[in-house]
């Protein structure tokens, strides 16, 4: 009990230092946002944040993809051997739900497709088209119309990876001249777009399988 | 005090509402929720510094839409975790003391 009042007693006195500090804050020496702006017109893209995604901080979000890959390759190696389906997630098909997911699930690839392609000039992208793609993915497994995954395929193997790839190879490409992720102004739209579209399929692949490999074996073990 | 600020406030405060459960709370899944309200404090720090001075920043705002997007990774990979611990010992707690082995 004197632990409780302790640990909440030491996360509130945090909370307060970190207000305070916050209310501290000096104006930054640096605005940022006015060297965006000020650079926006050399990056190939309309879209603030997507500028800063893909071309001024593209190392990040090529660590990041990384990153979601090492995460599903963890989860598919423990997917491997569980041994009870005491977790088991229950679908029951019902048709009310069927039939409705069958007229949004094109209209989602629909709307993954226009985020993607608005991502260079309003707000959208490919975090948000394969978040949606993935949604799709997850909605038509719970109304029943798709089976869990079994271990990928060759083909699946390549979709899961082919945005990291892609990202990859652009990186290394603009190596030739310069330095690691410096687009030639003329062609960065071109690439930005050629990554974000890769990047829209992986990230809806990848964030499905999150979702679509964790029951996996366990119908199988019931099988 | 601008929106900017109280968004970071209610950051703050939700951050350490996180760390808060991740200590006390025992049950695996609750761990797992309560990292993810520490988490999403952490972004609301990020955007609402950000955009303190009234115009949002597209800077911290990508972090945020990047940071987002791990940390649904993040959670999926302590999930299979904690699946496979009760698969293991059938238990979500994590065990007090260390295995005698």
């Amino acid at each position: 009990m004197l632990w409780r009042w302790l640990v909440l007693a030491g996360c509130a006195g945090v909370g307060l230092i970190l207000a305070g500090a916050m209310l501290q804050l000096p104006e930054p020496p640096v605005r940022i946002a006015v060297q965006v702006d000020a650079t926006l017109h050399a990056s190939g893209v309309t879209s603030k944040v997507t500028a800063v995604l893909l071309n001024f901080r593209g190392y990040d979000t090529l660590l990041e993809i990384a990153v979601l890959l090492l995460a599903l390759i963890g989860v598919l190696a423990m997917a491997g051997d569980a041994r009870s389906n005491s977790l088991r997630l229950s679908v029951s098909p019902q048709p009310i739900l069927q039939s409705m997911t069958r007229v949004l699930a094109p209209l989602m690839m629909l709307v993954a497709g226009y985020l993607l392609w608005a991502g260079s000039h309003r707000p959208g992208g490919a975090f948000q088209a394969g978040s949606v793609l993935a949604a799709g993915g997850v909605l038509l497994y719970l109304a029943g119309l798709l089976p869990a995954w079994a271990a990928p395929g060759r083909l699946l193997r390549s979709g899961l990876a082919a945005g990291f790839m892609i990202f990859l190879a652009v990186a290394a490409g603009s190596m030739i001249n310069g330095s690691m992720l410096q687009y030639p102004p003329r062609h960065a739209g071109a690439l930005i777009l050629l990554i974000e579209a890769g990047l829209t399929v992986s990230l809806g692949l990848i964030l499905a399988g999150l979702f679509l490999w964790l029951p996996n074996e366990n119908e199988e073990a019931e099988e | 005090m601008s929106t900017g600020m109280i968004f970071a406030l209610a950051g703050a405060a939700l951050f350490v509402t996180g760390v808060a459960g991740l200590v006390l709370q025992e049950h695996l899944l609750r761990k797992i929720l309560a990292f993810n309200v520490m988490g999403s404090g952490a972004f609301l720090v990020l955007v609402g510094l950000g955009q303190r001075s009234g115009t949002p920043d597209p800077v911290p705002q990508a972090m945020v839409l990047t940071g987002i997007v791990v940390s649904v990774a993040a959670t999926a990979l302590a999930l299979a975790l904690a699946r496979q611990l009760f698969n293991l010992t059938g238990g979500m707690r994590l065990p007090r003391k260390a295995p005698d082995d």
